[in-house]
């Protein structure tokens, strides 16, 4: 499942965007521990946080993950914007509530 | 250990690689419009089970041994392959990642499908289970390979250096109590053996523990300093504060187990995992605090894999 696909489907905010959104997502890893997401995430992982401070960028450039969804409607901090253009990771916002955005990738990705 | 990396690196490249780079591209068709007869030669010559059925380029359908012999059965074999195909036929596109055909393969129970360019809607390729697991092993070889040359030139930056031993050092000051800034040593030492041409999981596992030492330092203490410090065998990291120290380290290694205030796990730090994260990224951790006097956390990463790790 291809990024791009994902932020259609579940109509995300784009707050920023590198080139990599044609890239396939790996899976989804939802925490909102940054320590447990550097243990656990894999490469590649999409990540649903609501942390929106600078480190969550820090956390998935570390782990080469796909992408960000901040949930809830949060949106990240001015410094946040600013790392993720840094680091290039995308950085998408839903208002849905975590259940819900975790409910509808796991029947996208279910789908055969 | 090396078992598993592998299984992973294949993970990775069915997400990275595309269909077009496995798929076989001289596809033999017939045109919708030929009779059964001449397909027969096509199957036996060939040593094929299944031809895709194309019109000026289109794919329209898909014939296969097992119509052909329903067509003979049914002495229809001076029929078109047109009333012999099946013209539902399932089709990947040449820019789907390779697990998407995986998936396909595992639900339709299909051998074989069309590989068709979305742009154009034309037939390109077909693409078998074969074609996936010959490109896979091609490609880690090519990556094997790769990696083989990159830790020549990784050693060869220490060759030339004349010297009877090398140590490169790197140091960074770590802010205590910014979060803005924290994990900002750990993404300039990545960067940094990145460019020394260290292996990505080298560096991976340097980044991590790096990172997390820092976070400590940045929750803990009003600040401290790292120092990698690389030779051609190690990468070595000293994590260094005078902050309160910790009363009792092998607590404070149980996971799950912190001491940080409310407003440090409100943003998400402070999980108790930071010290175990470390433990699995190291080869050798060394971990000394005296209560009121500071931490000192060394953390040895082998750059030769052959080197074991401690127990």
């Amino acid at each position: 499942m291809l990024l791009d696909a994902v932020i259609k489907e579940l109509d995300l905010e784009i707050r920023y965007s590198s080139d990599a959104l044609g890239k396939p997502i790996s899976g989804v890893y939802i925490s909102d521990l940054l320590s447990d997401v550097i243990a656990n995430a894999e490469a590649g992982n999409l990540w649903l946080t609501l942390q929106v401070h600078p480190n969550i960028i820090a956390v998935a450039s570390l782990k080469e993950l796909a992408g960000i969804i901040l949930v809830n409607g949060r949106q990240p901090d001015p410094e946040t914007l600013k790392k993720a253009e840094e680091e290039q990771v995308p950085l998408l916002s839903s208002r849905l509530p975590t259940f819900e955005l975790a409910g509808r990738l796991y029947l996208m990705m279910r789908r055969c | 250990m090396i078992e598993d990396k592998r299984v992973a690196r294949v993970q990775e490249l069915i997400y990275e690689m595309k269909v077009e780079q496995v798929m076989t591209k001289n596809v033999i068709t017939v045109g919708s419009q030929s009779m059964m007869s001449e397909l027969r030669d096509l199957l036996r010559t060939k040593r094929i089970s299944g031809v895709p059925v194309v019109d000026s380029g289109k794919l329209v359908g898909l014939v296969s041994i097992e119509d052909f012999i329903r067509c003979l059965a049914e002495g229809r074999i001076n029929s078109q392959v047109a009333d012999n195909m099946s013209s539902q036929v399932m089709t990947l596109n040449t820019d789907d990642p390779l697990t998407r055909a995986v998936e396909e393969f595992d639900c339709s129970g299909y051998g074989r499908f069309p590989v068709i360019n979305r742009a154009s809607g034309k037939l390109e390729g077909v693409i078998t289970k074969g074609d996936i697991i010959r490109g896979l092993l091609k490609k880690i070889e090519i990556d094997y390979h790769e990696e083989e040359i990159h830790r020549y030139r990784a050693s060869h930056f220490f060759e030339d250096i004349l010297a009877d031993e090398t140590t490169l050092i790197f140091k960074y000051s770590v802010v205590g109590k910014d979060f803005n800034r924290a994990g900002g040593t750990s993404s300039e030492l990545k960067k940094t053996l990145k460019r020394l041409g260290m292996l990505p999981g080298i560096t991976r596992r340097v980044a991590i523990a790096t990172y997390e030492a820092e976070i400590n330092i940045v929750s803990y203490t009003d600040g401290g300093e790292i120092t990698a410090r690389v030779t051609p065998q190690e990468i070595k990291i000293e994590a260094v504060d005078n902050g309160p120290g910790i009363p009792d380290i092998r607590k404070a290694m149980e996971p799950g187990f912190s001491t940080a205030p409310e407003w440090i796990r409100d943003l998400g730090f402070g999980a108790g995992m930071g010290l175990n994260n470390i433990q699995k990224c190291a080869d050798v951790m060394k971990l000394k605090s005296t209560v009121e006097k500071g931490t000192r956390l060394v953390i040895i990463v082998y750059l030769n894999e052959r080197i074991k790790r401690a127990p």
